[in-house]
């Protein structure tokens, strides 16, 4: 087997076959994928509806503190369908080499994925691999799709959402972003920031047992802010947050502070808004605690009817200003 | 939330309250009083806290010109995108210069367009990118205004040292006092005080505002950026006024020095020299730029590359009436419908201290 990622690794021929024979199925046992089919056939559950999800991972730096792009590939998928009420079980993950990629760092990232979809319970049944010349992508990129399954009971929407309904926020905010931040930037040798990546599915499931729980997102590009704004237009509803609510690390918090970006336009990778009935709000706070990723789960404001679908914050003044869905980039400030 | 030193105990509510309190006992004036928050970061602050939301009916606050990005002219960008397309140079900037507009292209365009165009933290990260690039040029987009231009003059210091060659600046370095001189004889301005550019005043000192009680006999005062802090400066100033006592007030003194930082400045003036400057909706202002020392004008980009500019088109763009406070972004036809940071006109709706952007942000 070769060090580096050659052209030849993905045009289909012998080179391919070793890339995925010695490589890549080393790390994805599934027999569905051992199969080598060009489709994974997968047992659907009676009385179940599918719910279906995919994600495009192009994050750089591809290691960073927390993980790298292959745990968050998995763990990413794993999320989006955990949101929905669905059990997660099935991904695909496919890769586009570019070449020259160090095939030692491939399988640092596959041995990570491996472990994320052992911990998230998934198996990866189907994948793709393509190559592209040096230049035409940036080291690695992943796209996952994942199927799961749900009952077919009442589905999560924010159409649900009403008036007096509570906002959870199940950890605290912009972990993931802040940490991709400070590396590229330079300002992480302290490593005080790491990503918050991690499966979602038990926080999820145990907010859904309790009920109440009218739509779950999880906080990923564009932050608490931006699903906020999301379910503020989907309803028609003001979402009031309180900023002295918000859980918040202090590296996070110093961050920002120092460079002048706001906290709640940066992702999370292991964190969800829950938007649930005011009758089932406290429990599901106590529930989301006492677990290891919902230790600072937090009520962090509430839904009201308002003069048009926005987002308000209380700041500690008592004084209000409106969040709006991120626009343009956030950049450090210059002076 | 996490308490951070520094910051939290600069905003402690009942410390605003009490402020807020003292500021509403003062006895009501006949003509409300304008004040104008220079910088750029004061107006966003202001925005976040809330501030306006707890003064008094008669205290009314103006944005001014103290955003580097929004005061550097239209072409300042077109000729930045015009190096990095014409002469395949390398672009480094601060990544808030990347969607304002310039000639209606912007350095984010360009880079879609194949332009090397490369965001730093650090000015210093150009001699890095310098040096694993010998064979290019590498262009620093130097805004910014006696807080950042110490540091453009610390670098230009260092690639001389280590004898680069291929490194030069794209120099829009802007100076605040006469900004403020030009403001103050502006007669469609109505101000009776300000509050001062905390971290330019860090640089050039208190002293350097003296200008303002002593040949326009209104009250400044240099205040920080966190809710007590601007309070303390608003109280201030009001307190002034009623006492008829004009002076440069500091209540920033953990950062603000009388003499500011003398040694930033003499690197500041061993490579840069004042010069006239076009301020974008002020027009030219005299002193209130800075340029190379003819000592060191071969890091000069604007005589390095000859570019071919497009025409300026002229747009209905305001963002030189809201800079001089003339206006507030809302009183703009295009603030919020055709200006939005996704589709900026002019630079105030997408820089980090731009007005506009403030407004779109936080005040729709």
């Amino acid at each position: 087997m070769k060090k580096t990622i050659l052209l030849s690794h993905g045009e289909g021929g012998i080179r391919t076959h070793e890339l995925i024979e010695q490589v890549i199925l080393k790390y994805f046992p599934s027999k569905f994928l051992s199969d080598l089919n060009d489709a994974a056939l997968l047992p659907v559950p009676a009385d179940s509806m599918l719910v279906f999800t995919t994600d495009n991972h192009v994050v750089d730096p591809i290691f960073f503190p927390g993980g790298d792009i292959g745990k968050l590939a998995i763990y990413g998928t794993i999320n989006d369908l955990a949101v929905c009420g669905a059990t997660p079980l099935y991904l695909s993950f496919s890769l586009i080499l570019e070449e020259g990629f160090q095939i030692a760092e491939l399988e640092k990232i596959l041995a990570s994925a491996q472990k994320a979809a052992a911990q998230g319970c998934v198996e990866v049944v189907t994948g793709d691999t393509k190559v592209v010349p040096r230049g035409m992508a940036d080291k690695i990129y992943i796209n996952t799709s994942g199927v799961g399954f749900k009952s077919h009971q009442k589905n999560l929407h924010p159409d649900l959402i009403q008036e007096g309904d509570v906002i959870l926020f199940s950890g605290p905010i912009g972990q993931h972003g802040a940490a991709i931040m400070a590396e590229r930037l330079n300002l992480n040798q302290d490593q005080a920031l790491s990503s918050d990546v991690a499966p979602l599915t038990e926080l999820c499931q145990a907010a859904l047992n309790i009920g109440g729980v009218r739509v779950m997102r999880d906080a990923t590009r564009g932050g608490l802010a931006t699903v906020l704004n999301e379910f503020a237009r989907n309803s028609g509803m003001t979402f009031f947050i309180d900023e002295m609510a918000l859980p918040i690390s202090s590296a996070v918090r110093n961050l920002c502070e120092i460079i002048g970006v706001e906290p709640y336009y940066l992702a999370n990778e292991g964190a969800a808004v829950l938007i649930v009935s005011p009758d089932s709000a406290a429990e599901i706070e106590t529930i989301l605690r006492e677990n290891k990723l919902g230790k600072d789960a937090a009520i962090i404001g509430v839904v009201q009817k308002g003069d048009r679908p926005e987002v308000r914050l209380k700041t500690s003044l008592g004084t209000h200003r409106i969040i709006t869905m991120l626009a343009g980039g956030q950049f450090p400030r210059i002076c | 939330m996490t308490k951070m030193r520094f910051i939290d105990e600069f905003r402690t509510p009942d410390v605003v309250r009490s402020l807020t309190r003292q500021l509403h006992s003062f006895p009501r004036p006949a003509e409300t009083y304008s004040f104008m928050e220079v910088c750029g970061t004061h107006t966003m602050a202001i925005f976040r806290f809330g501030i306006r939301q707890i003064l008094p009916t008669w205290v009314r606050l103006i944005s001014g010109p103290g955003c580097p990005v929004c005061v550097t002219a239209d072409d300042y960008i077109a000729r930045a995108c015009a190096i990095a397309l014409q002469h395949q140079a390398i672009i480094a900037t601060f990544g808030d210069l990347m969607p304002v507009p310039g000639a209606g292209f912007s350095l984010e365009q360009a880079r879609a367009e194949g332009a090397d165009v490369r965001v730093v933290y650090t000015p210093h990260d150009c001699i890095d990118i310098c040096r694993r690039n010998p064979d290019r040029e590498v262009v620093y987009l130097a805004v910014g205004f006696e807080t950042t231009a110490p540091i453009s003059a610390a670098l230009v210091l260092e690639a001389q040292q280590k004898k680069i060659a291929n490194f030069s600046l794209l120099v829009a370095h802007k100076l605040i006092p006469p900004a403020m001189n030009a403001l103050l004889s502006d007669p469609d301005l109505k101000l009776d005080g300000f509050i001062c550019p905390p971290h330019v005043s860090a640089i050039i000192g208190a002293q350097a505002f003296e200008f303002i009680p002593q040949t326009w006999a209104k009250p400044c005062v240099i205040a920080g950026f966190e809710s007590t802090d601007i309070m303390r400066g608003l109280n201030n100033l009001v307190e002034q006024i009623l006492n008829k006592q004009n002076h440069v007030a500091n209540v920033y003194r953990r950062v603000v020095k009388y003499s500011g930082n003398t040694h930033a400045r003499k690197m500041l003036y061993s490579v840069f020299e004042s010069a006239t400057a076009t301020w974008r909706g002020i027009g030219q202002i005299p002193d209130s730029g800075l340029v190379l020392k003819s000592e060191y004008s071969s890091f000069d980009a604007a005589r390095r590359f000859e570019v071919k500019l497009p025409p300026l088109k002229p747009s209905k763009c305001r963002c030189g009436d809201v800079l001089r406070g003339i206006i507030t972004p809302k009183e703009c036809s295009l603030f919020a419908t055709a200006c939005h940071p996704e589709n900026p006109i002019g630079p105030c709706m997408v820089s980090s201290e731009g007005t506009c952007s403030a407004y779109y942000k936080y005040d729709r």
